[in-house]
């Protein structure tokens, strides 16, 4: 038996098979440890696939043994693995540095669902990465939605419920949008196969319907990718939900969509509607530019630090949207290396947050006054998280930055404009973080309670703050994902 | 004539959803809601999709309506009046309707049997569920083996949701409230009998639904509503202890996780045996016989999940009870 | 059968927007689940409406059966699983309504955005 050849399904079913277990184990800290273990399992397994795919293997997946366009197939490719890096890293990482903080938030008895919610939002999101059905990613969605709706609304704070609910709806109709799509492309090919659906779309005549399939199956993944206007849902259930949780859905989850809308506008639409790279440049490049200063500017308003780094994520969507709209080997690798360092910067931040969080009763705008002077270690590693973000040199985020900017100058009508844009947004990054770092340093601290400090969070919190550093100097194996991707990606241009 | 009863049945629908929409007692909205689901389900027995058609009956008229109903139980049951700001909504609604309508005008006649829709696939699964499979429901063949990784996912919804509402209505109450453990209908004679008589018929067919499906229309979904459909009315009738006297919560808790580790157990047995997940053939000797194994083994996970799901999603909301 | 065809279409559309509507302009949360609803059910009935084939019948193989034609079958492989995410959905929305009326004694949704601010 060759299990390499299996890993694309182990990966999903590994999750999903350990989510019913963790339901009958009735004790928190067992469902705990066996959701943890289960997603570094899945972080191995997919840092396994990136090696295999960079040493040129293909995967093509047929379950039940029913060859594509039949049955269903997943495949990875190097896009693939790289946001299977992403999700699983983001939850492995999340969950060891939650324990204590889920505890404040969730009863015991309650412990063992939230764990099993949580592995099957795992589960979905890197199911929804393997497939190459149509449909598929579909099903997948849904079971990744659904579980994320649950483990929002595990927030003591009743503001989470009315966010989550408007999470449900915004998500279920950006889901059905993306059914109708399938159907009218359904109508017109007859197939559900991403791969198929390429090569049958060129022998549709009227592609009036196709271009219509298109736009509802853009809107809908743009919805659940929050790219700006679509992003209403995002900031409350951003800075609502649990710590843990935010830390995990704010890593991977819009990427997730992103994934799949750049894969299924570049495999399937690209080479068939006219003038499509550059229609995608048109509808996409402005909705970027808005959304980085529209998110800087509600961030740097914003007084909850929790909340000015939900508004921070819509800028940095925006960043990777700019990438990938200038449909270019340097910009599509820009903006993929970017979902990794955002992840990676925003990661960092949010376990931050959690550490910082166990200092107070609750954060208000005031309750992290001081903190960074008090527990000097965390400030510092926080703020590295921060630069990362905002791409200083020697950090993850100013690889990607930098590649941008290289992407823009290479060849675009208005390089200096979109220069002025990323320029004038690094500057108001730098604003918001720097109001971050005076409340951490320079005010005095309220008279907090004093805690014990979770020490695998800190732990964590220094780990990824480190690897801000490292993959800033040797971006090494995310960078060479990236490249192939987008590589991959344009071949599929005309 | 059926030409005639269908666009009758459609213009009710059309109708029936404008009335949703408009009443602002909530209870006669879900009520409306289920006669809507009813009415579909009529429309989708006429488009030839039986399987499709039993399911929006037993989920959407049955399972949803009962769900909306004990829930509105907790809540207020009038809605509130609102004024205006509704220009926006229009707006955008048209503007996705007129798209809509636009694209109709280039759409292939759906109906015409050499539409690319019927002739890609389709033909190799009808051959294939002949040669291969050997049931005669095609559906089956499709939900169960070729598609099954699909309705693998779906379980795993179904399981999702029953977790979220587990999880949801578990929460330690915001204040004080008694727990209120419904009566049912002990006081009323003529329901009760009539009920008592109907339980073991629902029964019955829903272990006919799910053991038939291969050969009929059915299968785990269908089943596993019907048969939560027949304990909820035993529940209804008898009150809420004595349902849950006969299928306690931790038994319902087992059977919801057990059924989506049958499932993708027979999933594993695949790899185990040197072939793909999911991948039936290896489950016996004889690989036509082996796939029936295997769609019977994933149905009976489909309806053991489906049905404690439903049972305990339906417990959870009757037990959050009414609020003081 | 192209005129039924084509109102089949224009049904799907009125439910599709009326739903949408509700769903957007409603302040009253199960209002806007039943909206969700109806918003789903007509996506369920373009692809039944799909599925058709004139002249076809259910795709259920029997030897009594001598048409050659069935309706396409994948379509409603896909609503079958459709219907069930959709109940997912919905029992999901109404445990998040019931906590909401818990929390904020109100299940619409002004009111509620109101009470957060005033608080």
């Amino acid at each position: 038996m060759n299990l390499a050849l299996h890993y694309p399904v182990l990966q999903v079913i590994i999750p999903m098979l350990m989510a019913p277990l963790a339901l009958l184990v009735q004790h928190r800290k067992l469902a705990w440890l066996l959701a943890s273990v289960t997603s570094l399992c899945a972080f191995a397994l997919a840092i396994a696939i990136a090696q295999l795919v960079l040493q040129g293997s293909s995967y093509a997946y047929p379950l039940g043994g029913w060859q594509a366009p039949f049955g269903i197939e997943l495949r990875v490719d190097s896009f693939s693995a790289i946001v299977l890096i992403i999700v699983s890293g983001a939850s492995t990482a999340a969950l060891l540095a939650g324990y204590q903080s889920l505890a404040q938030d969730i009863e015991e008895d309650r412990a063992s669902l939230f764990y099993a919610a949580w592995l099957l939002a795992l589960a979905g999101l890197l199911g929804i990465v393997v497939a190459a059905d149509a449909f598929n990613i579909f099903v997948f969605m849904e079971i990744a939605s659904l579980a994320s709706y649950i483990l929002v609304a595990g927030s003591s704070d009743r503001r989470a419920l009315p966010a989550v609910f408007k999470y449900l709806i915004m998500g279920t109709i950006g889901a059905t949008f993306y059914l109708i799509g399938i159907g009218l492309l359904y109508i017109m090919t007859g197939t559900l196969n991403l791969s198929d659906l390429e090569v049958r779309i060129l022998a549709v005549e009227d592609q009036t319907p196709i271009l219509m399939a298109a736009g509802f199956i853009s809107v809908g993944l743009a919805l659940k990718a929050a790219i700006f206007p679509l992003h209403a849902w995002l900031p409350n259930t951003y800075s609502f939900a649990p710590h843990a949780v935010t830390a995990f859905l704010a890593a991977c989850s819009t990427k997730v969509a992103l994934y799949v809308f750049l894969r299924i506008d570049f495999f399937v639409f690209q080479r068939t509607l006219s003038d499509h790279a550059a229609q995608f440049s048109i509808y996409l490049l402005p909705l970027a530019v808005a959304g980085i200063l529209y998110g800087s500017a509600m961030a740097i308003r914003e007084p909850l630090a929790k909340r000015l780094f939900a508004w921070s994520s819509v800028a940095q969507i925006g960043y990777i949207v700019l990438g990938v709209s200038l449909v270019s080997q340097a910009g599509l690798s820009a903006g993929i290396l970017h979902m990794f360092n955002h992840a990676l910067a925003k990661g960092a931040i949010f376990i931050g947050i959690i550490v910082l969080a166990s200092q107070c009763q609750q954060l208000t705008p005031t309750a992290l006054n001081g903190l960074g002077r008090k527990h000097p270690l965390i400030g510092i590693a926080f703020v590295v998280a921060g630069l990362s973000l905002v791409g200083i040199p020697g950090t993850a985020g100013f690889v990607s930055k930098w590649l941008l900017i290289d992407a823009i100058l290479e060849h675009h009508r208005w390089s200096i404009a979109l220069l002025m844009v990323v320029l004038a947004s690094s500057l108001m990054a730098v604003v918001y973080l720097a109001k971050v770092c005076e409340t951490l340093f320079f005010k005095t601290p309220e008279t907090t309670v004093v805690q014990p400090l979770p020490k695998l969070a800190i732990a964590l919190l220094l780990l990824v703050s480190f690897a801000n550093l490292i993959f800033g100097v040797a971006p090494g194996l995310p960078l060479e994902l990236a490249n192939n991707a987008a590589s991959l990606l344009l071949e599929h241009t005309l | 004539m059926t030409a005639v009863f269908s666009i009758f049945l459609l213009c009710l629908l059309v109708i029936t959803a404008a009335a949703v929409i408009r009443t602002t007692n909530l209870f006669v909205a879900v009520m409306l809601m289920g006669i809507f689901s009813l009415l579909i389900a009529v429309s989708f027995f006429l488009l030839d999709a039986a399987d499709v058609a039993l399911t929006e009956a037993a989920v959407g008229a049955g399972i949803s309506t009962v769900l909306f109903l004990s829930a509105l139980a907790a809540l207020t049951e009038e809605e509130r009046k609102q004024a205006g700001g509704r220009v926006t909504a229009l707006i955008s609604v048209s503007i996705t309707g007129l798209l809509m309508a636009y694209a109709t005008l280039h759409k292939p006649d759906f109906g015409d049997p050499s539409a690319p829709a019927h002739q890609h696939l389709t033909p190799w699964f009808m051959q294939t569920t002949a040669e291969q499979i050997d049931i005669p429901n095609v559906i089956t063949a499709i939900l169960g083996s070729f598609r099954g990784y699909d309705t693998l996912g779906e379980v795993f919804v179904v399981l999702v949701a029953g977790i979220g509402v587990l999880f949801l209505l578990s929460s330690p109450r915001p204040s004080s409230q008694d727990k209120r453990s419904s009566e049912g209908l002990k006081h009323y004679l003529i329901p009760r009998m009539i009920g008592r008589l109907l339980i073991p018929f629902i029964l019955l067919f829903g272990l006919y639904v799910q053991f038939h499906g291969e050969y009929g229309p059915g299968g785990g979904f269908q089943a596993g509503a019907l048969i939560a459909a027949s304990i909820i009315l035993y529940g209804l009738l008898e009150g809420q202890q004595r349902a849950l006297a006969v299928l306690p919560i931790k038994f319902l808790r087992l059977l919801m996780a057990s059924g989506a580790l049958l499932y993708a157990g027979v999933g594993v047995v695949g790899i185990l045996r040197g072939s793909y997940f999911l991948d039936y053939s290896v489950l016996a000797a004889d690989p036509v016989t082996a796939q029936q194994v295997g769609i019977i083994l994933i149905e009976a996970g489909v309806g053991m999940t489906v049905t404690g799901v439903l049972l305990s999603v339906y417990h959870a909301f009757v037990a959050r009870g009414k609020l003081q | 059968m192209i005129l039924l065809d084509l109102f089949h279409y224009w049904v799907f559309i009125a439910i599709l927007m009326m739903g949408f509507y509700t769903v957007i302009a409603k302040q009253n949360l199960i209002k806007k689940l039943l909206g969700l609803s109806l918003f789903q059910s007509a996506v369920f009935l373009l692809f039944i409406g799909i599925a058709k084939v004139d002249g076809g019948t259910t795709p259920i193989l029997h030897p009594s059966i001598s048409t050659e034609i069935f309706s396409n079958p994948l379509p409603q492989v896909l609503i079958l699983t459709a219907i069930v995410v959709g109940i997912s959905t919905s029992a999901l929305g109404l445990a998040i309504v019931v906590r909401i009326k818990e929390a904020y004694g109100s299940i619409e949704e002004d009111q509620i955005q109101s009470k957060d601010e005033s608080a």
